[in-house]
């Protein structure tokens, strides 16, 4: 099958790709440009393990087509906070515990970050039901959900 | 929270963070399905879309033709299974099922059956090619429920299967029941006819999944030397490697397999589905294979857990429990070996009780072939027996924890089998329960209620083999062999810091592959910080008595004068006192004798057994027959929690499986045994939005068979939920539900008496 040329920006970097057009941006994360941080749980959007940003906004790449971000701008996990300097949510959820085997983590670090950056300060009922489209079967929630509020209390108040 | 505030620990009972966490929440850690090797190609397999059926023909060759691919496997390609039972570390195991499971020789068993395999260039391609496999079926009836598949008459599965009784006999005529056994003591009948109440019900269950959230994969290399390795998420690399070397017949040795991070497996990450079909493809194309499941793939072609019926009769008198007669009919899926004798094993563990007769039926279905989730059989038996005491409490007007407390068992209590024992945590359980500031807050509005259940898992020992390497800056590697599903890398290195004495942070755990660690068992039976931890024990005294010696040697002295102790060697004499300490001691490896190497390796005896007992309150809309948790308390006997934390999240987490089995989750089948919701959207485990939190409370009675009193914490929590909800939901309605899921349709109907 023909292959397109996809210009897109993926993590702050200029990204040059070819896909298919029946790949979806999952695949192309995956497979083509080596970012396995997205995970896949369902591929029909309904676990969340590959949520990722889309011009800011949380979808699952597994629902969306490589040649849709021609023009994008896409953040996903390994595009959030590094090694030397995690953001807030990942320190939180390391000192929380907020993960067991942590294949749905990235996914929920993401969405977290979408919710906490339109609102820095959501309360317990918000974070359940912002992250009811990520599904994680071995905290319970209860240690995720504690994670993301306690990385709300540091988060600056919203500009 | 915890009940003990006083700890001789050091580093056991504090938080610190995993050493595996920073790589899981920048998503840098490889998972089974992030692998990439250079020449890579991908597989993909053909199942059947008929529950029973026998394969008459199998025509690859059009397959064979399409762009991309590189080779095509049946199970003809697999050499002759040996049609023996043998040990390969998940129980014994026949070989030919094990086999036919992975790719079905003559007859498919279950939906979703793999019955040949692609690999292309591209997973879309692999996908296209499959198509163009022509499969000729012979479709026969199949028969998916419990005691269907138990009536003379029903289709069988296999015509050369006959009923095993414990005494190795075996019936006349063949039959799905695969097995039959039975625990029995003193005189039910009298017991019941001088009772003064009795409950007689019966509960079923149905067939549910694990759900962790990673699906299977293998990939696989075929070496030019023969050798074979394979990356994959498994609890177990172990068993891995032992059944794909009898199912390819391949020499163990020569098969290393090398344990990816996992992304859940809670019993269902034990068994191999893909393993030998990627080694094959490896073997055929030239090239590294890597597989993977779908999702639709891992509901129907994986192993969940057993549908499950169970008469049950129970009776007591003066408010004690006298008689029990319990008949447990367990789904084993498309091949024998359901959790039924572990769920007969387990029922009345909680409890002494004098008179029983315990019958258990292992039944082949129309199904996927169940394979252990989490307390495997034990859910489904509490669901009947708790939900049956909470009944009788009320008949007798007893509060349904004090008759628990009333009929506990404690040290010297005989399980059903005639095991004595050891000390045991049920009744501290109980009592924390009721002391409770949840037990002890009314519960009040309408369409609310409130309800109890204990539960109890047996734990398990086997082996265990690590390696612990001083570096010379005084930091220690520990190599060990139980994949990390939870934070055991936490909860080792933690032991081996205790140990010797030394902060958290100098021990840096790795979990390594099967050609570098000494044999280990499975990540299962809530083992791993138990067994494992005593190998890390082993082998922490192991470096003691290298470093005593060390520093003995250079005082001149004998080993046994000197002691260690905090992270130090200490000679005392009368007139003297020296200290080496540990990292001095490592800092001269080279010139005391060469590099120090703790090892530890054993078979753990000893597991202490788990217990718990839940409190739930519940709302229940009788319009929509939706139920709310509005509370939940879980409170355990974790023996002594290493890292709290992740104490808690494996009981929070058990819990809310518990939660989703209860009100939920099923695996829906029409009449041809088609699952009808074998997506995340249709079968419907729980969200964020469904559960509160789940307060865990941990209840500490050191087990004595292990050297700092753990015991396994992770299965028992799936326990009681069922029951609890179940009592809760009885509560608020006065209805008893005896079937579950106790879904919205289940609740509405059953409510307004329209099923």
């Amino acid at each position: 099958m023909a292959r397109t040329q996809v210009q897109s920006r993926i993590n702050g970097v200029d990204t040059d790709f070819l896909c298919e057009p029946r790949q979806s941006v999952l695949e192309v994360l995956r497979d083509e440009l080596g970012l396995t941080g997205s995970k896949e749980g369902c591929n029909n959007g309904n676990c969340g393990a590959c949520s990722v940003l889309l011009n800011g906004r949380v979808v699952n790449s597994c629902c969306v087509l490589g040649v849709e971000l021609e023009g994008a701008e896409l953040t996903t996990i390994e595009g959030i906070g590094n090694p030397d300097k995690l953001h807030p949510l990942q320190q939180a959820f390391l000192e929380e515990a907020a993960l067991q085997c942590g294949i749905c983590t990235p996914g929920f670090i993401v969405s977290a970050k979408a919710l906490l950056d339109a609102e820095p300060h959501p309360d317990e009922h918000r974070v359940r039901f912002w992250l009811a489209g990520n599904l994680c079967r071995c905290t319970g929630y209860d240690k995720i959900v504690r994670a993301v509020l306690k990385a709300a209390d540091q988060m600056p108040e919203k500009v | 929270m915890t009940t003990t505030e006083r700890s001789p620990y050091k580093v056991i009972g504090t938080r610190p963070i995993r050493p595996d966490g920073v790589e899981k929440v920048t998503g840098k850690a490889q998972y089974g399905a992030d692998v990439r090797l250079p020449g890579m190609i991908h597989g993909r397999l053909l199942r059947s879309p008929h529950a029973h059926a026998y394969i008459r023909r199998i025509d690859t060759s059009a397959a064979e033709k399409m762009p991309g691919v590189l080779a095509v496997l049946t199970h003809h390609d697999f050499p002759a299974a040996r049609d023996e039972m043998q040990e390969l570390g998940e129980g014994a195991v026949n070989l030919k099922e094990l086999s036919d499971n992975i790719l079905a020789s003559d007859k498919v068993l279950y939906r979703g059956h793999a019955v040949a395999a692609v690999a292309a260039l591209s997973p879309h391609q692999a996908e296209e090619a499959l198509k163009k496999i022509v499969v000729e079926y012979e479709v026969l009836p199949p028969v998916l429920d419990v005691m269907d598949a138990m009536r003379p008459d029903a289709p069988l599965l296999s015509e050369t299967r006959f009923t095993r009784e414990m005494t190795g006999q075996k019936s006349e005529k063949p039959s799905n029941i695969a097995s039959h056994l039975q625990f029995k003591s003193g005189d039910v009948e009298a017991a019941f006819a001088e009772a003064d109440a009795i409950v007689e019900r019966d509960y079923t269950t149905k067939m549910v999944h694990q759900g962790y959230i990673e699906p299977h994969n293998a990939t696989a290399s075929w070496n030019a030397d023969g050798t074979i390795t394979i990356w994959t998420s498994t609890q177990g690399p172990f068993v891995v490697r032992a059944q794909v070397a009898e199912v390819l017949r391949h020499p163990i040795s020569t098969i290393r397999v090398i344990p990816m991070e996992i992304g859940g497996g809670f019993g269902g990450k034990i068994p191999i589905y893909l393993d030998p079909v990627a080694a094959l493809l490896s073997k055929k194309s030239g090239r590294p294979v890597k597989v993977l499941m779908s999702r639709t793939d891992v509901f129907e072609a994986s192993g969940p857990t057993s549908g499950t019926h169970i008469a049950l009769k129970v009776g007591v008198k003066d408010g004690v429990i006298t008689a029990v007669k319990a008949d447990l009919a367990y789904e084993a899926g498309a091949y024998a070996g359901s959790p039924v004798g572990a769920g007969a094993l387990m029922m009345l563990s909680p409890y002494n009780i004098e008179n029983f007769q315990i019958d258990g039926y292992d039944v082949v279905v129309n199904k996927p072939k169940t394979s252990a989730y989490r307390a495997p059989g034990a859910p489904a038996a509490a669901f009947a027996i708790e939900s049956a005491l909470d009944e009788l409490a009320h008949k007798i007007g007893a509060d349904p924890l004090e008759l628990r407390k009333k009929n506990t068992a404690r040290e010297g209590t005989r399980r059903v089998d005639g095991t004595a024992f050891p000390r045991i945590g049920h009744e501290e359980c109980v009592d924390a329960a009721l002391n409770s500031a949840h037990y002890r807050s009314p519960i009040e509005g309408p369409n609310r209620g409130r309800g109890v259940a204990s539960g109890y898992w047996i734990n398990a020992g086997m082996q265990s083999s690590v390696v612990a390497a001083v570096n010379t800056d005084g930091t220690v590697n520990l190599i060990e062999g139980s994949t990390d599903i939870g934070g055991t890398r936490a909860s080792l290195a933690m032991q081996l810091a205790e140990t010797l004495g030394l902060p958290f942070d100098v021990i840096r755990p790795t979990v390594a592959d099967t050609d570098s660690v000494g044999y280990n068992d499975v990540t299962g039976g809530s083992r791993t910080t138990f067994a494992s931890g005593m190998a890390v024990h082993e082998a922490g005294l192991d470096i003691q008595r290298q470093m005593r010696e060390r520093a003995a040697k250079g005082w001149g002295v004998a080993a046994d004068a000197v002691s260690y102790a905090d992270g130090r060697v200490t000679l005392k004499t009368d007139s003297e006192t020296k200290e080496l300490s540990f990292a001095e001691i490592a800092k001269k490896a080279a010139s005391t004798g060469g590099p120090i190497v703790g090892r530890g390796s054993l078979t753990a005896r000893g597991a202490g057994a788990a217990y718990a007992t839940h409190i739930v309150d519940v709302e229940v809309d009788p319009d929509t027959g939706k139920v709310t948790i509005l509370r939940y308390t879980a409170v355990q006997d974790v023996g002594t929690a290493i890292h709290p934390s992740y104490v808690e999240g494996q009981i929070q987490g058990g819990v809310v499986q518990g939660i989703g089995w209860a009100l939920n989750e099923e695996y829906y089948y029409d009449d041809d045994g088609r699952m009808a919701n074998s997506s995340y959207l249709d079968y419907r485990m729980p969200t964020a939005l469904d559960v509160p939190m789940i307060d865990a409370v941990l209840v500490e009675v050191p087990n004595p068979g292990h050297p700092y009193g753990v015991r396994g914490v992770g299965e028992v929590p799936i326990v009681p939920p069922l029951a609890a909800i179940a009592n809760a939901i009885a509560d608020a309605t006065g209805h008893r539900f005896t079937s579950l899921p106790m879904s919205p349709r289940r609740v509405v109907e059953e409510l307004h008496g329209l099923s």
